[in-house]
């Protein structure tokens, strides 16, 4: 759920001009000087400060200190440790099956849609739903697929009794990293949908018009005209999905309810047994590893994203 | 002459998918996303481990004599919403405000507001937790330890979606002529703020409300790992000794928040159609 | 004017234009429907396009012209009728198998390729090789004076730029027609009157059979060889502009192009008596009775001079139009009458004019 509904807001950020009332660009009102003016903005400034500059900056620098308080970078390179790389690379392994997976369904998902009525009842239909599945993760998504495929899953049953498949039968991998897959889907497929449909909707028909009046195919109007213009979008939605899933941390504490078998989870190793490896400020140097993987990330979105918004103005 | 009605039109030019492919892809991506939201539900009306159904489940949670029990459970509720109300009230008493007098005084400031409010895509909770905890310790000596001091963090987790629902918004009305009428014909700001700029703005306000409501009630991480009780922890709590009950919670959660993003949609679609 | 003027008095070309190697086509719309559930939106029209002619469909919105060009088109499946291209029924034919050129309203540059690759796209669905591609796409850029622009992007051309990348994109695979949805309606009005010379000329070099759609009067009569006014589906008269305009065939089509002024007077055997002159019926015989009679405001003659002729009225308006001056004088009788004349005669609002008719046949509609 932390990255759902981002698009537009990313992409606002990344350049694309919205919609605004023509006369509404403002000239200052107050002509008070200096500072003073400034006064109307501490509040904010105040809270953003104490609630996020100051708990992100300890976040990334507690990595660099030892519990005795001196600097140190045996932290950071505890993460290059097997065990701990381990973690990242299964972190990294489920953001990325579940990002292109979620990606690929979720796009199919969104040419089903097209040509449907923007007003119309099922485009109501699919936007409700998909505003509240990208928002349904954590324990309650556990839940419900503990109820459809743990080990008394209605599925897990069903399968059982109807084809006689027991899909738990070399133990229930569903409370293991592989148990993350399904569930992770279940939330990406929404967020590429609302994601990746606006994109969808930016083709124009003049341009499936001009490539049949010009001799082009359906063929080729997907590979040459409205596949490349998709792909930034497309990979842009990727990305956005893959951080999602990479930020993910309820549903898998709910899941696996103890170990460390991905990063999210070897934060919470770190903050409450403060012993992993010997090392409390595991924590931070975990942080600290996380913030430059989204940053990353969320860099190429914001890029992909100003992009697209540059060719369908 | 309706022979040539298939070789013209958006199914030929590959603007739409045919009937068919549409509602064969929608039929079963719906099932298959049915199906964990339908296991629940069967989940929270099975008879314990017999092969029967009941209903206790759900007239038990309700019923006044089984209060004791989960008094917990419905106290972490409670909790829930007085986190949402508080997360509420920090964004309209501490980021709107800031907004207007950002759109209308500072223009060249909202760059920065606006990158602000996407850090915390960037910094997902369960980093900032790391940080929050130190930070924590302090507001617990100053407002004591309850709950409610979470929405303190709250308020910065709902930022980018707060800040978009009433940006968009903001966009659309002429807020500086409008605030330089209402003063031309007399108003002291106060009134002009009151009386002229929020009812105009009523759609995008109650949009960043229903939404910071939706995530608060499903917050986990924070609540998780500072120690605190909301409605996402009891339910982890409780489905340990009543698992019933906490696939009961998660579906009202769940349609509780479909209610909520409904409206927000209705509410986005009345706006839309008056501005044209 | 005058440039348009000689250009469309001048036979258009029967030889084939070489250079493009164009071989312009016959078109032919025959009885053809369109119906939207209960609604027609073609009512069988016909029309008839002679190798190399330019015919301009002008009408208000709704009236089919959209409709009728994408039938043609095979963009939009008719329900009746046949439509044929050099003799061969293309009904039965998807779009991309009917050899025309198109140029939309807006946005059909795909965004994604440089101009050059725009260009080049209808020869690259033809199979040509790469190099001989090249080359004419480079030629067809020439031709429409973006050949310095090959390797921008759609984004960064003007409007007008766009549209004739468009037209050349349309024109590069030679096809027998070229069809034109309201091309120059999304432009600024300096853009589009520079931008419609560059069309008619180009369409003149070139001979090739040109459908050109329309809501604007003033662009249609200055640039077609022959304009259909239509209305509801239907066609209400073709002609050459000048035969629209001094003659219109219906009120529609005489309220339509240009401005007319409707004078209530009298039809009695096929003369109207209005405003104190008479005036010969155009059109078809009607039936005697009160009327409406159409006077163009160039055809009304306006007199200052204190003991002037004709009839007494007063100024109302009197609007400077840069070349002309329109007044709006008010008669006895209380009807407004607009006079179109020329700039040196500056009448005020009250004065007390008079005005006359030069006589020509006018169009009336019974009165309401």
């Amino acid at each position: 759920m932390t990255v759902a509904d981002t698009a537009a807001l990313v992409a606002d950020a990344a350049g694309e001009t919205p919609r605004r009332h023509p006369v509404a660009g403002p000239a200052p009102l107050r002509r008070r000087g200096g500072l003073a003016k400034y006064l109307g903005l501490t509040p904010f400034a105040l809270y953003v400060l104490l609630f996020l500059a100051i708990p992100t900056v300890l976040a990334v620098g507690t990595g660099f200190f030892s519990e005795d308080g001196s600097f140190t970078f045996a932290n950071i390179l505890g993460i290059f440790e097997p065990a701990v790389l381990a973690t990242f690379g299964s972190s990294f392994w489920v953001s990325a099956v579940t990002a292109v997976a979620g990606a690929l369904v979720g796009a199919l998902v969104c040419y089903a849609m097209l040509g449907t009525k923007a007003s119309g009842a099922l485009r109501t239909i699919v936007d409700s739903a998909t505003s509240v599945l990208a928002q349904f993760g954590g324990v309650m998504l556990a839940f419900a697929f503990i109820a459809a495929i743990g080990g008394q899953g209605l599925i897990t049953l069903w399968l059982i009794d109807t084809v006689g498949v027991n899909i738990h039968e070399n133990g229930v991998w569903l409370y293991q990293v592989p148990g993350l897959l399904p569930v992770y889907f279940y939330f990406q497929v929404p967020l590429m949908i609302i994601t990746f449909l606006p994109a969808l909707e930016g083709l124009k028909s003049q341009w499936a018009e001009a490539n049949a009046t010009l001799g082009g195919t359906r063929w080729t109007y997907w590979t040459r005209i409205a596949g490349p213009v998709l792909a930034p979008s497309f990979i842009g939605s990727l990305l956005l999905l893959f951080a999602n899933a990479f930020s993910s941390y309820a549903t898998a504490a709910a899941l696996i309810s103890q170990g460390s078998q991905i990063v999210p989870l070897q934060i919470r190793s770190a903050l409450i047994s403060e012993t992993v490896l010997g090392r409390e400020n595991m924590a931070g140097a975990l942080a600290l590893g996380m913030i430059v993987v989204m940053v990353v990330v969320m860099w190429g979105y914001s890029v992909l994203a100003a992009r697209t918004s540059r060719w369908q103005r | 002459m309706s022979r040539a009605s298939k070789l013209a039109g958006p199914v030929r030019l590959g603007l739409a998918p045919g009937n068919v492919t549409r509602w064969i892809i929608l039929g079963v991506v719906a099932i298959v996303f049915a199906i964990p939201l339908l296991s629940l539900l069967e989940f929270s009306l099975r008879d314990g481990f017999t092969g029967d159904y009941t209903v206790i489940h759900w007239t038990g949670l309700f019923d006044p004599e089984n209060a004791r029990p989960y008094r917990q459970l419905f106290q972490a509720i409670g909790n829930s919403f007085v986190l949402a109300a508080v997360a509420v009230g920090i964004v309209l008493v501490v980021l709107l405000p800031t907004m207007l007098l950002v759109h209308m005084s500072f223009p060249k400031l909202r760059r920065v507001l606006e990158f602000i409010c996407i850090i915390p895509i960037t910094v997902p909770a369960i980093v900032l937790v790391v940080g929050l905890a130190p930070v924590y310790s302090v507001v617990v000596r100053i407002f004591g330890s309850g709950t409610w001091t979470l929405a303190f963090a709250y308020g910065i987790l709902v930022l980018p979606y707060a800040y978009r629902a009433i940006q968009s918004n903001l966009d659309g009305v002429p807020v500086v002529t409008l605030s330089e009428a209402a003063r031309s014909l007399g108003a002291s700001w106060p009134v002009v703020v009151w009386r002229v700029l929020l009812p105009n703005l009523r759609r995008g306000v109650l949009a960043a409300a229903f939404i910071t409501v939706a995530v608060v009630l499903g917050e986990f991480t924070l609540a998780s790992l500072l120690n605190r009780r909301n409605l996402q922890t009891a339910i982890l709590q409780v489905s340990q000794s009543d698992p019933w009950v906490a696939a009961i919670l998660a579906l009202l959660a769940l349609a509780f928040a479909f209610v909520l993003l409904l409206v927000i949609g209705r509410l986005g679609t009345v706006g839309n159609r008056s501005t044209s | 004017m005058t440039d348009t003027q000689a250009l469309r008095t001048a036979a258009w070309p029967t030889e084939p234009a070489a250079s493009l190697g164009i071989t312009p086509a016959t078109v032919e719309l025959d009885a053809v429907v369109k119906q939207y559930g209960a609604h027609r939106a073609l009512d069988g029209i016909s029309l008839q396009l002679e190798p190399g002619e330019f015919v301009a469909l002008l009408g208000p919105s709704g009236c089919g012209k959209t409709t009728a060009l994408r039938a043609l088109a095979g963009l939009e499946a008719v329900d009746g009728g046949s439509i044929r291209i050099d003799g061969d029924d293309v009904s039965g034919l998807p779009t991309n198998k009917r050899d025309i050129g198109m140029v939309f309203q807006a946005y059909s540059l795909f965004p994604h390729m440089t101009v050059l690759e725009n260009v080049e796209f209808g020869l690259r669905m033809r199979k040509v090789a790469a190099a001989e591609r090249r080359e004419r796409a480079q030629e067809a850029l020439d031709l429409v004076g973006l050949g310095e622009r090959g390797e921008r992007f759609a984004h960064q051309l003007s409007g007008g730029q766009q549209q004739r990348v468009a037209l050349a994109r349309a024109l590069v695979t030679r096809p027998r027609v070229l069809l034109l949805d309201e091309p120059l309606s999304a432009l600024d009005a300096k853009v589009r009157v520079q931008l419609r010379e560059q069309i008619r000329r180009i369409q003149t070099d070139l001979g090739i059979t040109t459908l050109f759609v329309t809501h604007d009067q003033e662009e249609a009569l200055a640039v077609a060889d022959r304009v259909a006014v239509m209305r509801e589906g239907r066609i209400e008269q073709i002609g050459t502009p000048e035969e629209l305009y001094v003659t219109p065939a219906t009120p529609f089509v005489a309220d339509f192009v240009g401005l007319s002024n409707r004078i209530p007077g009298v039809l009695t055997a096929g003369t109207i008596a209005a405003a104190g002159a008479t005036f010969a019926l155009l059109g078809d015989a009607q039936p005697d009775g009160p009327v409406l009679a159409y006077v163009r405001p160039e055809d009304v003659v306006l007199d200052v001079a204190p003991k002037g002729k004709g009839l007494a009225a007063t100024v109302v308006a009197s609007s400077f139009l840069g070349s002309l001056r329109r007044t709006t004088v008010r008669l006895d009788d209380g009807v407004l009458v607009a006079v179109q004349h020329e700039v040196a005669v500056q009448p005020n609002p009250g004065d007390a004019v008079r005005i006359g008719f030069r006589g020509n046949p006018v169009s009336a509609v019974p009165a309401p």
